[in-house]
């Protein structure tokens, strides 16, 4: 390690891997935003990173050098000896805004890596704090990618049609001239789909689910957190344990029951089953908010003679709002998002929930572009309530979600 | 004075208050009895039990009348015709009877010897009936005025059958066959190897990329809320939009992965990611891992922004380099969450089901034993294997629990 420990190796060394990073990045980026051929070229993009390394690592040229050096990166590139390699096909504006974002972002976050590498020998903390800038600007762009693609490519794909699609899979660019035609496939899935009575579906089980939930799991958790009986640890033990069963195992005999009794295919039946999946979860995290209460204030209630049910409407609950939005939240998630037992319970198209919905448009007869629609319009309720509760979200995913 | 002694016991106090918690309890755990104690026990019963999806449905008596030989006037005659059958082409009925109530106005003329007739209750006996029988009776009436005045017709009023048969769920055959044929069977060793390679994989994935976002997103800076918010959103999805979203990325024909990849020059033919052998597991690997690092991102997270400050500026000024803080402060005191996100985490990723089930169905070696719980009760319709394969996973899961018991209540506190 100590070889590389020297400002005109460290410095090179970085700007070359930056460089395969940004011209990997900027060239993914151009590709899904245009359709036009890019593509990176690899030994190129080291030779000229480590220059523009070596460069910065030598504290040449200051502002002006920076500007120098980014120049050089557009032409180089725009003359085709860049980092970037373009197809014929690709037209001069992917070209020049590709150069110009590859080479300004390179050089400016660059010099940022390695701000405080010096021209010669360099500390141990020198050295690792230019590696850990590299790493973090790595991180940031590496988990910006894998989280927002698939989303990205999911919203595209429903605004596109068929033949568009299996032309250049790449081109995800929208004609906007198109107009409310963009939004075709909702318009079918919600016309001839039924995903209108879906959403109202969904929607409706998952706010049942949620009350049926803090019903039972409210007085169960005061009970384990505060209550003491014989049993008590056994009992906060087994709810985690019941939590652990996995749900196709329970799934089996479930879907006989249901099949045998006629119980397959109503709402009652589902709204019977979510709650009992998610009452393990809330219990256990409503348990661990209540234990974090202080006592003190529910015996000052039972000192001025409320009774202990009291107490708990008038003292606990009111005092772990918090806790009960990020449940129910939770809860809510977990029953908006639950496939299994949707798909096995239900068969009949008027009764479906919005993932029992969308698994029945998986088929070659409808188009993609319906199924990734029918997507779309199952996330943006649960990302835009996510969004804009996201402290509760946050809090109650970290207090309860040792669950998948 | 008398000596004050501690009371022995429980008082009466503490008694009222155990009861209540009883009382606050049960609903809850007659909820949970109801939808898992009761069908984990009905797995160890299916396993042993020969049942196949058709057997679900029990055999029961079809009956159909009408009225045949279209009487106009009075005098008429007619005959009221039953029609029925077994439903079932495998199994007996015993005992079969049925009630029914002829309408008024048909005068009945000559009854079948099994019949009995009492004011208009007309009553069969037709004992015991093979697999698939069909029985047509026939009775001829004459037609009155009555008949013909009122709307009242013979389809009208709904018989009453009876009929006894024994359903293979709750008779006394037993069989081992189940759990003979997924044993024997050549693939299991493959599902127990695949469901191995995805658990640990997976489960070590999710945490290592989720300790190393949430390293990224251990400081103050501004848009850091939104960053984090964003990387929840795998885990916030239903997991059926975005196995989609994969599955069309990666399509083997027209997904944008494959055009991006022939077009950066990695390969020249496009891959079919979630259709090859080795690479099918991986992939449903990876997407487990992408699905779930949230997850473990954000309690690394929690667990770093609790630990002291001081304790690095004390290092700083000791001269330990950022790389040696990490190895010697940072992670000793993330231990105990990465050894509890792990077991947990292994436990759920045992458990999944719909991920795999989504993209891949299972195939191209992707076969864990929750997929092959499924498989076997509902494709190849052998709902007793499926339910062996349930208590095979219901075993490994005790094992599990029992570790878990033993790590997770010393860290929980539990």
């Amino acid at each position: 390690m100590s070889v590389l420990r020297f400002g005109y190796v460290t410095g090179p060394l970085l700007g070359a891997l930056w460089m395969v990073v940004l011209s990997v990045t900027v060239a993914i980026a151009m590709s899904f935003a245009t359709g036009d051929p890019v593509r990176p070229n690899m030994s190129v993009s080291l030779l000229w990173g480590a220059v523009v390394g070596y460069l910065a690592s030598q504290r040449l040229g200051g502002t002006p050098g920076r500007a120098i050096a980014a120049g050089a990166l557009i032409l180089l590139t725009l003359f085709e000896v860049g980092p970037l390699d373009f197809g014929p096909a690709a037209s001069i504006w992917t070209r020049a805004s590709a150069a110009a974002i590859l080479a300004i972002a390179f050089v400016w976050s660059l010099y940022t890596i390695l701000d405080d590498v010096a021209k010669g020998p360099l500390t141990r903390h020198e050295f690792e704090g230019a590696v850990i800038r590299f790493l973090t600007g790595f991180g940031y762009i590496f988990f910006t990618a894998i989280v927002l693609i698939p989303f990205y490519v999911m919203v595209m794909t429903s605004l596109k049609n068929q033949s568009e699609l299996i032309q250049n899979p790449l081109d995800f660019s929208v004609d906007l001239s198109r107009g409310t035609e963009l939004f075709r496939s909702y318009n079918e899935l919600f016309t001839q789909f039924n995903f209108g009575t879906y959403l109202f579906n969904s929607f409706f089980i998952s706010v049942l689910t949620v009350f049926i939930t803090l019903a039972f799991a409210i007085p169960g958790a005061y009970a384990v957190a505060r209550l003491r009986f014989r049993g008590q640890t056994a009992f906060s033990r087994s709810i985690l344990l019941i939590y652990m069963v996995p749900m196709i195992v329970l799934a089996l005999p479930i879907y006989i029951a249901f099949s045998m009794t006629g119980l397959r295919n109503s709402f009652w039946g589902i709204v019977m089953i979510y709650p009992v999946t998610t009452i393990p979860v809330a219990l256990y995290m409503l348990q661990g908010y209540f234990r974090g209460l202080p006592a003190e204030i529910e015996e000052a209630g039972l000192m001025d003679g409320l009774s202990r049910l009291a107490v708990i409407w008038k003292i606990t609950l009111p005092l772990s709002l918090p806790a009960l939005a990020s449940v129910s939240l939770y809860v809510f998630m977990i029953a908006w998002n639950e496939f299994l037992l949707a798909f096995m319970l239900l068969d009949d198209p008027s009764k479906f929930t919005l993932t029992r919905g969308i698994a029945s448009l998986n088929s070659s007869e409808i188009p993609r572009q319906h199924l990734m629609a029918g997507s779309v319009i199952a996330t943006v309720p649960i990302m835009a309530i996510f969004l804009g509760l996201e402290r509760f979200m946050t809090k109650g995913l970290t207090a309860g979600s040792v669950k998948g | 004075m008398a000596d004050a002694t501690p009371p022995l016991g429980t008082g009466p106090l503490a008694k009222r208050e155990a009861r209540l918690a009883w009382g606050l309890l049960t609903p809850t755990i007659a909820a949970v009895a109801l939808v898992v104690i009761l069908p984990l026990l009905a797995i160890f019963w299916i396993s042993v039990k020969p049942v196949s999806l058709a057997d679900l449905r029990a055999p029961e008596v079809v009956l159909r009348e009408d009225l045949r030989g279209s009487p106009e006037a009075a005098g008429d005659e007619a005959t009221l015709r039953y029609r029925l059958r077994n439903s079932s082409q495998e199994q007996p009925i015993l005992g079969v009877r049925f009630d029914d109530l002829v309408p008024d106005g048909l005068e009945i003329v000559d009854l079948d010897a099994r019949c009995s007739l009492q004011d208009q209750a007309l009553s069969c006996d037709l004992g015991d009936w093979e697999a698939g029988y069909r029985e047509t009776l026939t009775i001829p009436v004459i037609v009155t005025q009555a008949y013909l005045d009122n709307a009242i017709r013979p389809q009208d009023s709904p018989p009453r059958v009876e009929g006894r048969s024994s359903s293979v769920l709750t008779d006394g055959t037993f069989t081992l066959n189940n759990f003979a044929r997924i044993f024997q069977a050549d693939e299991f060793l493959e599902v127990l190897w695949v469901t191995l390679f995805y658990t640990v994989f997976g489960t070590i994935g999710a945490l290592l990329v989720g300790l190393f976002a949430a390293l990224l997103l251990n400081k103050a800076f501004r848009g850091q809320g939104i960053l984090r918010g964003l990387y929840l959103f795998p885990y916030v999805a239903p997991v059926i939009a975005v196995a989609f979203a994969w599955l069309i990325l990666f399509d083997p024909f027209s997904g944008s992965a494959n055009a991006l990849l022939v077009q950066m020059g990695v390969t020249r033919e496009a891959i079919n990611f979630f259709g090859e052998r080795p690479l099918a597991l991986i992939m449903v690997t990876v997407f487990e891992i992408w699905r779930y690092f949230p997850l473990s991102f954000l309690f690394i997270l929690a667990r770093m922004q609790s630990i002291d400050g001081d304790m690095y500026e004390a290092a700083d000024m000791d001269g330990a380099s950022p790389f040696q803080q990490f190895w010697y402060l940072s992670l000793p005191q993330l231990l105990g969450i990465l050894s509890v996100l792990f077991l947990l985490r292994f436990i759920w990723t045992f458990n999944k089901f719909d991920d795999i089930f989504l993209l891949t169905g299972g195939n191209a070696g992707t076969r864990t034993l929750t997929v092959s719980v499924y498989e076997q009760a509902f494709a190849i319709s052998n709902i007793g294997a499926g339910a062996a394969v349930a208590v095979v996973i219901f075993g490994c899961l005790l094992t599990f629990s029992i570790f878990f018991l033993k790590y997770i209540s010393r860290e929980e506190g539990l």
